[in-house]
């Protein structure tokens, strides 16, 4: 796979102040601060968007497209998050938000709630099919999938291998839209960093259906300013099920397994995580594992509260679930929408790919990590003692990096001089 | 190397601790990832039973290429009927605990499973040594 490195989370180097405040919330000990500046170490981020919402400098952002990326492309067709409806209070409703796309220079939409329905029933059919070698994890949130790639390798068959909402979107676009066409820009307006990511370096698929990903944040204003003027036609099609998606439960609820759990914010999927590897799982079906709060709502590059987006999107599926079904924007019978490559381990955090040299370096990890205070200050540039013990074992560091190593040193070094004052040339020394 | 852990028996909010830090050491050291499961499943079913029968003990992890052995020890009550307790199904937990998913008599069996040698060696009133040893093959990943 090319471009395996790329992630969207990156640096704005001119607004760091080298706080060291990001490296405590890694949840893959991916950051640390060299020089003054945080550096992100490539094969670990997971992109799940935590230090974007720490930095207290706003100095951490999200790589996506600007709106002019659709100059591109003849035909340019916007999928929406669910999320998106949740920005807008109810004045508007998703009919309304959809229009408004179409006004900023969109040429057609389709919802990514109403693919997140088809793969809704393709999971529960697969969950269903599959019962005996659950407990299944949602393959829905990238950041989660690379969390498992990155930290639980042993949890990725547990993976539902069907695509995610955003990319099956994208491929309906240009299979049953618009097929045969090579003119089609498909952009994904995003929540969400890591989907930028998957957009370029895809999971599950050799190459994504994407063509862009346009950030909730810098479509927000435009929208909000054209949407009083636009006039509502009936195009969205989502019914509730789709747009719970959105939140937190909302995929649980979709699928309508009672045995199936939802989990979100990434240090609580991390938990779940390490209980289901531990095998104390045995009743449950589904994990619903989102990394950021709340769910989608909560992403990265939203503007709203993800508790207020939450509440309206709550009332908009009651909503839309009150009126008529509306006709399916495409027919999407045969559509192909399982994985057509496994995802594979990624062991950025492994010491060495010779057991014995890994070995070797944990025992001298052990030894540092117990020279340190413990006290995880954060000085060294490293999140913790014991990964700037790794840092040092691995070379990237070294031990006087450790304010108290170098103070300790120091003192050593002032009681030398002290000694080597004290001693005499023996044609001196008078006693 | 060994890995020594000491496993309190009186905070149920620290059981698993042990288990995690061994799982996070093997998965630094490369090792391969159904294999490292195995590891977790066994020690996790045995610090559990440490924690919650024994009152804690002690829990040493020692690592080598080909294999990792893990024993833990406590000085509890022991194991009444050791055959009885390998079997499927067979539980000293009250009703009570078995509501609330625990005791489904799964425990020792599910250690057996995922080790490739299982010794316990208790005796009623004394304590309880468990040795668990699961073989490792070649460390797998995309560069391996």
């Amino acid at each position: 796979m090319n471009g395996e490195s790329f992630h969207s989370v990156t640096l704005d180097p001119a607004k760091c102040t080298g706080c060291t405040t990001c490296i405590r919330f890694c949840p893959t000990e991916a950051i640390r601060v060299r020089k003054g500046r945080a550096s992100i170490m490539d094969e670990r981020c997971i992109d799940c968007g935590e230090c974007i919402r720490r930095c207290p400098q706003g100095a951490k952002r999200a790589v996506s497209d600007p709106l002019a990326a659709l100059e591109r492309f003849p035909v340019r067709v916007a999928i929406p998050a669910p999320t998106l409806y949740g920005q807008f209070d109810e004045r508007y409703t998703v009919d309304h938000i959809l229009c408004g796309l179409l006004a900023l220079g969109f040429t057609d939409v389709l919802e990514v709630a109403w693919a997140a329905e088809l793969v809704s029933a393709a999971t529960s059919a697969w969950v269903r099919e599959h019962s005996g070698q659950g407990p299944w994890i949602s393959s829905a949130c990238p950041a989660v999938v690379k969390l498992i790639q990155v930290r639980f390798p042993s949890l990725l068959d547990k993976l539902v291998p069907i695509l995610s909402p955003m990319e099956a979107a994208a491929r309906l676009v240009k299979e049953r839209m618009y097929p045969g066409r090579d003119d089609i820009g498909v952009f994904f307006i995003s929540p969400c960093a890591a989907k930028v990511t998957v957009s370029r370096c895809p999971q599950g698929t050799t190459a994504s259906a994407v063509d862009g990903v346009i950030g909730i944040k810098d479509v927000y204003l435009p929208l909000r300013n054209i949407l009083p003027g636009v006039p509502e036609r009936p195009l969205g099609r989502a019914r509730g099920k789709g747009l719970g998606w959105a939140h937190i439960d909302g995929e649980s609820d979709a699928l309508g397994d009672p045995r199936g759990i939802s989990v979100s914010g990434i240090d609580d999927v991390i938990s779940v995580f390490e209980a289901l590897e531990n095998g104390t799982m045995r009743n449950v079906t589904f994990i619903e594992a989102l990394a950021c709060p709340a769910g989608c709502v909560g992403g990265p590059l939203t503007v709203e509260n993800p508790y207020i987006a939450r509440g309206r999107i709550r009332v908009r599926e009651r909503r839309i679930d009150a009126l008529p079904e509306r006709e399916a924007p495409l027919d999407a019978s045969g559509f192909n929408i399982l994985w057509q490559e496994s995802v594979q381990p990624r062991p950025a955090l492994r010491l060495d790919k010779d057991i014995l040299k890994a070995m070797i370096m944990m025992e001298e990890m052990e030894v540092i990590a117990e020279s340190l205070p413990g006290l995880d200050c954060g000085s060294c540039g490293a999140p913790s003692c014991r990964a700037f013990a790794e840092d040092v074992a691995r070379g990237l560091a070294v031990k006087t990096d450790c304010i108290f190593k170098l103070r300790e040193d120091v003192r050593k070094l002032a009681e030398q001089l002290i000694d080597m004052e004290r001693m005499q040339p023996p044609g001196l020394d008078k006693d | 190397m060994t890995l020594h852990y000491d496993v309190p028996g009186d905070d149920m909010s620290l059981a698993g601790k042990a288990s995690t830090e061994v799982k996070r050491a093997l998965s630094r050291l490369g090792v391969n990832p159904a294999e490292l499961k195995r590891v977790a499943v066994a020690m996790y079913e045995a610090e559990m039973n440490m924690v919650i029968h024994a009152g804690g003990g002690v829990a040493n992890a020692t690592i080598e290429p080909d294999k990792v052995t893990v024993v833990l020890e406590d000085s509890g009550p022991g194991i009444q009927d050791l055959d009885m307790a390998m079997q499927e199904g067979f539980s000293t937990a009250p009703e009570r605990m078995r509501e609330l998913g625990f005791g489904a008599g799964m425990g020792l069996p599910n250690m057996k499973r995922n080790s490739d040698y299982l010794d316990i060696d208790t005796e009623p009133g004394r304590g309880t040594r468990v040795t668990i040893v699961v073989r490792l093959g070649t460390p797998t990943g995309p560069d391996a």
